[in-house]
């Protein structure tokens, strides 16, 4: 009794499968953190979440990027400056000192759950 | 410092070639420059002087510009001839009365035309062929006539007998030889010259002499000839020759050649060593160069020896290639075979009309000259064995032969000698050009902009190519055309597959064609080609993850994340009903508001979430989406044209409402930009557009593939005087040509320059329709404009397409990052600076 509610609390949910858009970007809002949700339906994992904030641009973009194959690695390319950053880590490929936080994601049902420290 | 004072005589082409030069060289400091130019303006491209029958204007051939010699510190004397030379006080007068004195002179006083001393060469309708008055004049004359002969059938009378053509005139050609273009074609080609320009309706009269020129009733001209015939005309222009403008040089004591021309050392220098002699006036070893490459080396060397260096002209090339009355010409070298030992090889087909003769020496071993008439495509490959004297080949008649298998025989870029010059126009030989690859150039653009070469007359662009592409080769950089790494091919081959195979979706094509997953390249790319074909909708589920940003929310991110707001409004004609509307929703929503160049109105600052609301009121309101977010028709600006217009000739705003109602929609491998102009004023500056329009009394001169941007280019005459139906018709095709062929991203004018055949085989396909396919690109247009929708009233009216315009997808709640500080009266997005400000607590 007591596991299940331990990972419950550990997981939130954040939104319905149905929110999110195959082969491209939402942005959820957790707390006052702002997270890019990508759902790849035919890749293995199918959903990523990495922070929404893109800091070479300064702006909350990064759930509009277009989703990207860059050396055999998946990214989002930014909207505005076009920097990658790697799906499952929220490395960027251009500059190596910068990483976005990511975040554990996955279905339950039809929730979508993600891990969050707060 | 005291600087040196250089007089320069005469700016045309050589003299302006001379300054230019010295501009561009640290030298330039030292001295002290004044030009006296005897023309109203300053030099412009003669060669290319008939272009302006063609509807290029004076401004567009101008190559010195008032400005420009402003910029270099020139002093520049229009309208102004140099009368007279003192050598002794070293001091040149002018016909206003200026006296200046001189370091060192040059002599560029060019040449002019020969007219016969036939008896009434003097009547008011006869001219000459050398400046834009005599054009001016010629145009004049020709309006009020039905015929028009030209005295002399050299290279400049066969060209200015095409002008009268071009002027509807029935054009006659008298030369006093046996046969046409004497100095550059032996007999055989003369002959099938002939043939070829009597075929396009030119009558030629060989082996005639004029005795006499009078006036008959109603003021028209009879050329009495020798034996007994005539020729009745309503004028007459005069291309037998040109004789080097040598009399100032003359009256000043300069020694000049026993029939004319000023005589100059291998340094240029004339028999006063103060002072220079380049181009047309000048005499070297006997000899006037009647062509601007030479004088352009003369050029160079004047400014060399000046800046201190060494340098040298050692006589030039004659070998010339050109299109006369659409025939190709080419001639090498000793086209005669006049020197002792010659031997010769001739092919002819009397059934296309193509003669090709090369003269090499004894052993057929060095080529000393060769003639190609109807065909010049192997002009390039002879004039390289000619001019670094290589061996030619032990079968050398392949040369020119037709070549069976379809493997002519053309010499690989390996073979030539570092030395040997691709470009004549710019002085540029093959070492150059590796030079520059080797320097980081890593393709023919590049070459061309860090070498000049080929944008000259242009002639050398398949050479330079494949000497570019070779020495690549050699460095082992792979020439890489594909399109990214999970296509390895070129967009226009990815255009090809998608139409012929109906592939309508990416993951089809990726899985057919492709590898990997796909990336911002290449989703975007098929997105734009799947547009361009089939025209989905860009929202439509197989196609939502393929768009960037921009077309995913079918508006442009600024800076901050927020989106523009662009609706279009058709060749910038707006109601002020309409005009309220828009100002009500900026009021209401707090969007910056601002007027674009293309004729618009832009509305920025609008959040993602705000979007469908926003173009909901305007859908409402009648406005339809502008499509400043996708790669494809941007605007159509416009002059008023005639309705408002003291100047219009037609009516351009709706022309320019009907180009850009019928284009709107249409996707392209980058955006593209119109404008239309009621007259040839060109207010809507139409010739720095993709496609510009501009009225003509007697319909619409069409120009395509020109830009404004970072690298500006002006666009191309393509067709004049076209009536709507042909307009339409020819830009449908030109477009669709463009969508089809083009590379990722690439726009008009680049396209265009790498385009093999450049403009010339653009008006073969779509005016000629030489591959076929004219119908098919109309139809295809046809189809792109029939399934036209706006993009944002079909968004709004489908709950799963507005499912994107969420800020966030689990709560309402607006991004409290943007901040928007105030700015002359509207809004702008905070700078770093200022978030920080307004986060502190006051
Ligand atoms: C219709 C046409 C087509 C041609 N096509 C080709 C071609 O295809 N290829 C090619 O290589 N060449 C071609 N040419 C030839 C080419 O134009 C000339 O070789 C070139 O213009 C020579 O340049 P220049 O500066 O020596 O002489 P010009 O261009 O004649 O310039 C001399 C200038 O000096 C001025 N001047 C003379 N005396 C005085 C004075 N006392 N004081 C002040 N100014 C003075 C003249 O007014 C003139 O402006 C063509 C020429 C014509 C007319
Ligand atoms: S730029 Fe040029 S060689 Fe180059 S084309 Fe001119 S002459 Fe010919
Ligand atoms: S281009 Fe001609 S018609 Fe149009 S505004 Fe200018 S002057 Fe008038």
């Amino acid at each position: 009794m007591s596991e299940v509610a331990i990972t419950r609390t550990e997981w939130l949910q954040v939104c319905k499968r149905s929110d999110l858009v195959a082969n491209s970007g939402v942005c959820a809002l957790v707390g006052d953190r702002q997270v890019a949700l990508f759902f790849l339906p035919d890749q293995e994992p199918q959903l990523y979440a990495i922070d929404n904030w893109d800091p070479i641009a300064n702006a909350g973009v990064i759930g509009r990027g277009l989703v990207a194959e860059i050396d055999g690695e998946l990214t989002v390319a930014s909207p505005l400056y076009k920097q990658h950053y790697r799906l499952n880590d929220g490395q960027c490929l251009e500059e190596e000192d910068i990483k976005l936080d990511s975040f554990p994601i996955a279905f339950e049902g039809d929730d979508v759950l993600i891990k969050i420290d707060q | 410092m005291v600087k040196q004072k250089i007089v320069v005589i005469g700016n045309g082409m050589v003299g302006h070639h001379f300054l230019e030069q010295l501009a561009n060289r640290p030298e330039r400091e030292l001295f002290d420059v004044l030009v006296f130019c005897a023309e109203p303006r300053p030099a412009y491209d003669r060669v290319h002087l008939s272009e302006y029958f063609g509807g290029r204007t004076a401004d567009d051939l101008a190559m010195g510009k008032v400005e420009q010699y402003r910029e270099w510190g020139y002093d520049l004397r229009l309208n102004d001839a140099a009368v007279n030379i003192d050598r002794d006080n070293k001091v040149v007068t002018s016909a206003s009365g200026a006296s200046e004195a001189y370091d060192h002179l040059i002599l560029a006083t060019g040449s002019y035309p020969f007219v016969p001393p036939i008896p009434g060469h003097e009547h008011e309708k006869c001219f000459v062929y050398r400046t834009l008055e005599d054009l001016d004049k010629i145009q004049a004359a020709a309006k009020q006539g039905k015929v028009g002969v030209v005295v002399g059938g050299g290279l400049l009378g066969l060209e200015a007998a095409n002008a009268l053509k071009q002027l509807g005139l029935e054009a006659h050609v008298v030369e006093f030889a046996p046969g046409l273009m004497s100095v550059q074609l032996d007999e055989g080609g003369s002959k099938l010259l002939r043939d070829k320009i009597e075929e396009l309706g030119v009558t030629v009269h060989t082996s005639t002499a004029t005795e006499l020129i009078e006036e008959v009733d109603g003021g028209r001209l009879r050329m009495n000839f020798k034996g007994d015939k005539s020729l009745d005309t309503d004028l007459i222009v005069f291309s037998a020759g040109i004789r080097p403008e040598d009399s100032l040089a003359k009256s000043a004591g300069i020694e000049l050649g026993q029939r004319g021309g000023i005589v100059i050392d291998n340094q240029c220098r004339t028999s006063d060593k103060n002072i220079f002699a380049i181009g047309e006036c000048a005499l070297f070893n006997n000899f006037i160069y009647g062509l601007v490459a030479p004088g352009y080396t003369m050029a160079r060397t004047a400014v060399s020896l000046l800046c201190g260096e060494a340098a040298e002209f050692n006589g030039a090339d004659m070998s010339t290639k050109l299109k006369l009355l659409g025939v190709d010409v080419g001639s090498i070298g000793d086209a005669h075979g006049r020197a002792e030992g010659s031997a010769a090889i001739t092919f002819v087909d009397e059934q296309t009309g193509v003669y090709k003769r090369m003269i090499t020496d004894s052993e057929g071993k060095k080529l000393r000259g060769a003639v190609l008439v109807g065909d010049a495509a192997d002009y390039d490959t002879l004039l390289q064995y000619h001019l670094n004297d290589m061996d030619l080949p032990e079968h050398p008649e392949q040369l020119i032969l037709p070549a069976l298998d379809g493997a002519a025989p053309t010499l690989g870029a390996d073979a030539l000698p570092d030395t040997a010059t691709i470009c004549s126009c710019h002085n540029v030989s093959k070492g150059d050009i590796v030079g520059a690859v080797q320097g980081g150039c890593c393709s023919v653009g590049e070459v061309k902009d860090c070498t000049k070469a080929a944008t000259g007359c242009g002639g050398c662009a398949a050479l330079l190519k494949n000497v570019v592409d070779t020495e690549l080769a050699a460095l082992g950089v792979e020439v890489n055309n594909d399109l990214c790494p999970h296509f390895p091919y070129t967009r226009q081959e990815i255009f090809h597959m998608v139409q012929v195979e109906e592939i309508k979706t990416f993951d089809e094509l990726l899985h057919k064609h492709g590898s990997g997953k796909g990336c911002e390249i290449c989703k975007p790319t098929a997105a734009s080609i799947f547009a361009s074909l089939w025209n989905d909708h860009i929202l439509e589920k197989p196609h939502v993850g393929l768009q960037d940003t921009n077309d995913t929310f079918m508006a442009n991110m600024q800076k901050n994340g927020t989106y523009s707001v662009v609706p279009r409004i058709a060749g910038g004609e707006i109601t002020p009903e309409k005009l309220i509307v828009l100002g009500e929703v900026a009021k209401k929503y707090d969007l910056y508001t601002k007027i674009t160049g293309g004729q618009r109105i832009d509305l920025f600052g609008a959040r993602l979430e705000e979007l469908p609301e926003i173009w909901r009121e305007l859908t409402d309101a009648g406005f339809e989406t502008g499509h400043a977010y996708g790669k494809s028709l941007r605007t159509v600006k416009s002059c008023v044209g005639s309705t408002w217009c003291r100047f219009g000739v037609q009516d351009s705003v709706g022309m320019a409402l009907t180009v850009e109602n019928r284009y709107k929609g249409l996707r392209s491998p980058h955006k593209i930009k119109m404008a239309v102009s009621g007259c040839t004023r060109e207010c809507a500056e139409a010739q720095s557009k993709d496609i510009g329009v501009i009225a003509t009394e007697n319909g619409w001169n069409l120009y395509v593939c020109g830009n404004g941007g970072m690298r500006p280019r002006h666009a191309d005459l393509f067709a004049t005087d076209l009536d709507d139906v042909t307009l339409i018709k020819y830009i449908d095709r030109v477009l669709m040509f463009y969508v089809r062929t083009a590379d990722k991203l690439q726009r008009t004018s680049v396209w265009l320059e790498n385009l093999e055949g450049g403009l010339d085989y653009l008006r073969e396909v779509v005016i000629e329709d030489k591959l076929g396919i004219g119908e098919e690109l109309e139809r295809q247009m046809g189809n792109v404009v029939g399934t036209y929708q706006c993009e944002w009233k079909t968004a709004i009216n489908d709950p799963e397409m507005l499912k994107r315009f969420r800020q966030f997808v689990n709560t309402d709640e607006k991004d409290e990052k943007i901040v928007f500080v105030e700015e002359r009266q509207q809004r702008r997005p905070a700078t770093e600076e200022e978030i920080v400000k307004i986060a502190e607590p006051a």
